[in-house]
């Protein structure tokens, strides 16, 4: 093997993080950031998944013909999708209300699919879990990252993941620009992000 | 009627698939650079999403409810819409190629196109009758369309400006979007 598992690992958490070094996936990363913990909790949900969906694959890469991979692959997703949206109705309801539409969503998630072609496809069990699990940690980073910018600057407050609510920046001087938790500063957010990673020299 | 026409603009403008409501961004980021593609996929949107919005419709009211299958929803809808796509591409290339060579490449994207899924679960969650499915499936894409090409007017224009070098392509993309989508914020109040 080239490529250790540590590297396999890391190299999700930057030099491929979702969504900034592979735009991929935006629908979520835009739509459920308007908090931290909204953020965490769709970004673990979407690391489960595509742990779970890299570890079948890679199982079943040898059965799977080419031809019909991609519904295999589909079918493998939604599966575990599936088995996310009923746990955490059972267990996280009001989580599961705030995020509401982008759990189903998680199926259409081109990162998912994408690292079930490109990488799980191809490669064992082990690097397809350490592949899964780096790229979901550096999703729930970037998604956590956002979040953060949007609530503090909109809001006010920074809310500590399924934890207290925190006000860093106070009322008498400090009025919150609510554009940001709407839809517009979604996507202003993400593009000046972009635009500081992109100041950051790669390797 | 009034109730439809309220539907109608409620749907493109208000509650725009893609600057309220945030499904399809890939596409929208990754179609819009040219008019011309821009065109090819919202028509490819607009043809997929009104059938796969009534074959969902279908799907759910006579095949799960009567079976207690609602869990299975997500798959089955990614099902019917991944075959759909497949189907609908063999149909076109066959018995009218001409049409087929204007949406081919973006048929197949289609499929993992959030706003297509998005809209059928949409389309169940609002308990909309099946006349009401069609008309708020068309018009959701209409909304795609609508703002898939005014994006690709502004970012054709924005190739001739000297941006940044860190701001270039999808970053300057994102903020531009997020001032389209303050535009549509304006629709908010109207209805």
């Amino acid at each position: 093997m080239a490529k250790t598992l540590a590297q396999e690992f890391t190299k999700g958490l930057w030099k491929e993080i979702p969504p900034f070094r592979l735009v991929l996936g935006l629908c979520p990363v835009l739509g459920v950031t308007t908090t931290v913990e909204n953020g965490v909790g769709m970004g673990l949900a979407t690391t489960f998944v595509l742990v779970c969906a890299n570890l079948l694959v890679s199982m079943l890469r040898n059965v799977i013909p080419p031809k019909v991979r991609i519904a295999c692959f589909i079918v493998v997703i939604a599966t575990f999708v599936t088995l996310v949206e009923l746990v955490m109705q059972a267990y996280a309801y009001p989580l599961f209300l705030k995020l509401g539409l982008f759990i189903p969503l998680i199926v259409v998630n081109c990162i998912v699919l994408g690292r079930a072609e490109a990488f799980a496809y191809k490669n064992g069990i082990t690097s397809s879990l350490a592949d899964g699990l780096g790229i979901g940690i550096g999703f729930t980073m970037s998604l956590a990252a956002l979040g953060a910018v949007r609530e503090v600057l909109g809001t006010g407050c920074f809310t500590i993941p399924f934890g207290a609510k925190l006000t860093l920046l106070t009322a008498d001087w400090y009025t919150p620009f609510t554009f940001m938790v709407q839809a517009p500063g979604a996507f202003i957010g993400l593009g000046l992000m972009l635009c500081l990673m992109n100041l950051v020299p790669s390797k | 009627m009034e109730h439809y026409i309220v539907l109608v603009i409620s749907c493109i403008f208000v509650n725009n698939i893609l600057l309220a409501q945030f499904l399809g961004n890939c596409p929208f980021l990754g179609t819009s650079k040219k008019i011309e593609t821009a065109v090819g996929m919202a028509m490819a949107v607009i043809f997929v999403l009104v059938m796969a919005g009534g074959i969902t419709w279908l799907v759910n009211t006579y095949i799960l409810i009567p079976f207690k299958l609602e869990y299975l929803q997500t798959i089955a809808f990614i099902l019917v819409i991944a075959s759909l796509v497949q189907f609908v591409e063999m149909f076109l290339k066959k018995s009218i190629p001409g049409l087929y060579a204007g949406l081919g490449i973006f048929l197949p994207l289609i499929t993992t196109n959030c706003a297509v899924f998005g809209v059928c679960i949409i389309n169940i969650k609002e308990e909309y009758s099946f006349l009401e499915a069609l008309v708020s499936s068309f018009s959701y894409a209409a909304g795609f369309g609508l703002a898939l090409i005014l994006f690709a007017g502004v970012r054709e224009r924005i190739i001739l400006a000297r941006v940044p070098k860190p701001l270039q392509d999808t970053s300057i993309g994102l903020i531009t979007a997020g001032i389209l989508a303050l535009a549509f914020m304006g629709f908010k109040g109207m209805v």
